[in-house]
């Protein structure tokens, strides 16, 4: 009923945020330099023909006309239509979620699997050279560019061994061996900076808490190191390192821009750029509502998710 | 025995046992009949008419077919017109299409459906809106005849249908060419050699084009855009790749077969590589143009702009473009080096510095600001605006670069506000040399100024009126006489400078054999070895 109570607020509390986020995704675009009209027209046309395609398009409508005409729609659940390509915005977003969903998923399942129990390990033998190469290894995922490891797995595990395929994405339907083989690459490659965050949170967190009283009480009790260490401090500490894993998989979208890049995986974040740099709002506009929902919902869930390693935060 | 292994064969042994589990090897992923390319930009906007793109020209070419064609030789070779004929006053041409030619939903081609795709392009094409300012009527006569009448003759009807690059005379069924002009068609049927797959069609990722098994091929050899069409494969797909180097890796591992456009810094790399032919299908290549706003203090003043010109010189604009000078010429040609009209006159090419300061001078130039567009998305387009920056500072000019994108550098040249109000005074640009190989179709001497010219809005009646000249002149010698006098005449009063002429090889896999030399990337013709 807790949990009900905080779902039905906090969806609540969406509305104003995503109707700011449609605000400033309209705004932001208008005031940007940049004229789809005169791309979309071609690098040989004229004047006139720019006109009768930006009349064509509705953008010589004056820009509250836009935006009303554009959040009307909106509401209706109709994201538009892309200027370029003439087809439904939220067509483009499905055919190109998927790579994304994809590797954004693979990636954090990934990072927490490693990262947590580097972490761990790290808090446990603290000062030990696990420790010091932990965090090493930590200090080096934050230090690399994404771009920069994504070069080096393609140089080392594609051009060199011939294990992996350079770029492609492979969709489920052609097989869980081929699925897994085109996302090894991007996931290593994006992993490495989230692996790095969790496991340095992780370290910190539960260091923070081994030095708490029931974790002493535990021991004195004579509890195996392994159970004090993963029942008790590890739960306790869960929920700094939750909402690392929820920033984390907000901050992948950033990421997933740049290796979509590098590995040609056809998702949104390839997605996003093609339309910011060929101006085209609609799209444009839809992407920045669907992660902006995303963010929220990711936001959400994290929320909820400190009431089940912390029943004193439900009762709040 | 322990001396055969490296520490490569460890990890590579090791880590094959994981690959090895998910996935075959990557090149059998590779079908001989497929062809995986990865062009120059990805196609987003499928109506060939909506835009001057190339992207939309290429995507064109596979699945539309045009009467007349261009071949290598730059002679216009009947296309999908089996027989045509001019009356001796040249005022009537009468055009018979070949038999069989039929629309991928079926549907034969007809006279029905060639009147009014001419009629729909001709609203979008500049050489297309002048031909027809001088057509009568365009009628048919029967199912594959029609008659195209002039009011008065016109020396460049058959140019017109056989142009080469954007926007090309695309026949489309009568029911998708009733669309009006600036509504992009939603329905791809032509009657191309290729069929278009636009259920696989992913905008800004990948087009998919399949055989047309119905395609009636002209019986003669490809040539150009000219000749037969008889497509080897049974699929081609355009992938996006939007990281060259990605790309360049992509090919080297067999994961594609042809990479239109790497960038020249690349090539040696993919020219090294065991599989792989870097090869130039494109002899006319690309020609890239410096142009001044004539509207815009200082450039208003022709002594300015000459100064200018005699600043620059093309050998430094071409080595920050392109680096190597195996792939580039210098020229003052105008319509392209080794086109028909080709020609030198009008400037050597070199700086003279003294007489650019003398210019200067008797312009009148004070001081004021130049402000240089710069898009930085790749070599070819910011290369040029750095050197010119630096001639210019050198004698004496006030230069702001301003750095942007394509997209706002677009969006900025449409403006024809002083440079205090977010105007502009010059810039760098690269086009194909099709484009401009035709007085009439080359945008850059349009000197209509601000009253429906092109970006830069030169102005000058004598231009104008040769170009009036050059399109009702009937013979080639006189053509090419006008087109002399058209150059000279855009020196003079300096429309925009020529910054030379450069190519950009292909790199492909060596399994693909008979590519066709074209302005453009064809896959007729194309076979696939295994």
């Amino acid at each position: 009923m807790a949990v009900a109570g905080v779902l039905l607020k906090r969806s609540v509390s969406v509305v104003p945020v995503l109707a700011v986020v449609a605000l400033i995704a309209f705004l932001l675009l208008r005031f940007s330099s940049g004229d789809p009209v005169a791309q979309l027209a071609g690098d040989n046309a004229d004047p006139a023909a720019i006109a009768a395609i930006r009349a064509r398009l509705g953008l010589d409508q004056p820009l509250p006309v836009q935006f009303l005409h554009w959040l009307w729609r909106l509401l209706q659940g109709d994201l538009g239509t892309s200027i370029v390509s003439n087809q439904p915005v939220s067509t483009q977003i499905v055919q190109r979620v998927g790579p994304t969903l994809a590797v954004s998923l693979t990636t954090i399942i990934f990072s927490v699997l490693v990262g947590v129990p580097i972490g761990v390990l790290a808090a446990w033998r603290r000062g030990g050279w696990l420790d010091r190469f932990a965090m090493w290894t930590s200090v080096t995922g934050f230090a690399v560019p994404t771009f920069a490891i994504g070069y080096f797995w393609i140089y080392l595990l594609s051009m060199q061994l011939g294990l992996f395929p350079v770029q492609g994405y492979a969709s489920l339907s052609e097989g869980i061996g081929r699925f897994l083989w085109h996302l090894t690459l991007p996931t290593l490659t994006l992993s490495l900076v989230y692996v790095a965050l969790i496991a340095r949170v992780t370290r910190t967190s539960l260091l923070e808490v081994l030095n708490e009283d029931f974790v002493r009480t535990a021991r004195a009790k004579g509890l195996p190191e392994r159970i004090v260490v993963f029942k008790h401090a590890l739960r306790n500490a869960a929920v700094p390192i939750v909402s690392i894993i929820g920033i984390g998989v907000a901050l992948l979208i950033g990421g997933v821009v740049v290796t979509e890049s590098v590995f040609n995986l056809p998702g949104l974040g390839r997605l996003t750029v093609d339309s910011v740099l060929a101006r085209d709002y609609p799209v444009i506009q839809g992407i920045i509502m669907v992660f902006g929902g995303a963010y929220v919902a990711i936001n959400l869930l994290v929320d909820i998710s400190y009431s089940f390693f912390d029943p004193r935060i439900s009762a709040q | 025995m322990f001396n055969d292994f490296s520490r490569r064969s460890l990890l590579k042994a090791g880590a094959a046992g994981l690959a090895a589990g998910m996935m075959p090897r990557i090149a059998r992923a590779q079908s001989s009949k497929v062809i995986r390319a990865v062009m120059h930009a990805p196609l987003r906007a499928t109506d060939p008419l909506i835009n001057t793109a190339w992207t939309g020209r290429n995507h064109g070419l596979n699945i539309y077919d045009t009467l007349f064609s261009t071949d290598t030789k730059f002679q216009i070779r009947p296309q999908m017109v089996e027989a045509y004929e001019a009356s001796a006053d040249k005022l009537t041409y009468t055009f018979k299409l070949r038999s069989g030619l039929k629309f991928h939903d079926g549907a034969p081609v007809t006279s029905a459906d060639v009147i009014p795709s001419l009629q729909r392009w001709a609203k979008r094409d500049t050489m297309g809106s002048r031909m027809m300012s001088f057509v009568a009527e365009l009628k048919p006569i029967d199912e594959r005849t029609f008659q195209l009448v002039l009011k008065s003759p016109y020396g460049q009807v058959l140019q017109t249908l056989a142009k080469p690059s954007s926007i090309m005379p695309f026949i489309m069924p009568a029911r998708l060419a009733a669309q009006a002009p600036d509504q992009p068609v939603t329905e791809f049927v032509g009657s191309g050699p290729f069929r278009f797959i636009a259920s696989e069609f992913r905008p800004g990722n990948r087009a998919v084009y399949e055989r047309n098994a119905d395609y009636v091929s002209r019986d003669e050899p490809s040539d150009g855009l000219a000749g037969g069409k008889i497509v080897k494969i049974d699929r081609y797909e355009w992938i996006s790749m939007p990281d060259f180097q990605t790309a360049a890796n992509a090919l080297i591992n067999k994961e594609i077969d042809f990479l239109e456009a790497a960038p020249h810094d690349i090539l040696p790399s993919l020219a090294a590589a065991k599989d792989v032919v870097v090869a130039d299908y494109n002899p006319l290549g690309f020609m890239s143009v410096c142009r001044m706003n004539w509207q815009s203090e200082p450039f208003n003043r022709p002594e300015i702009r000459q100064a200018v010109m005699y600043a620059s010189d093309q050998t430094d604009w071409l080595d920050a473009q392109v680096g190597n000078p195996e792939y580039y010429q210098t020229s003052a040609a105008m319509f392209g080096v080794t086109t028909p009209l080709a020609s030198e006159v009008g400037w050597n090419t070199k700086p003279d510095i003294a007489r650019a300061k003398d210019l200067l001078k008797k312009g009148g130039y004070k001081g004021e600001k130049v402000v240089m567009l710069q898009a930085t998305d790749s070599p070819l387009l910011s290369g040029s605006s750095t050197v010119t920056a630096q001639k210019l500072r050198a004698i004496g000019m006030n230069v702001e670069v301003q750095t942007m994108d394509w997209g706002s550098l677009l969006a900025r040249r449409v403006k024809q506000d002083s440079t205090a109000n977010g105007g502009w005074s010059m810039t760098h640009w690269v086009t194909t040399t099709t484009e401009l190989m035709n007085p009439l179709a080359n945008t850059l001497l349009d000197t209509r100024g601000k009253a429906g010219g092109f970006f830069g809005w030169p102005e000058d009646t004598e231009v104008e009126g040769l170009r009036n000249t050059f399109a009702l002149e009937p013979s080639a010698d006189a053509q090419k006489t006008v087109a002399e006098a058209i150059q000279k005449r855009a020196y003079d009063v300096m429309t925009h400078i020529p910054g030379g002429q450069f190519r950009q090889p292909v790199s492909h896999s060596k399994a693909l054999k008979d590519i066709v030399k074209a302005p453009a990337p064809l896959f007729w013709n194309v076979e696939k070895t295994a």
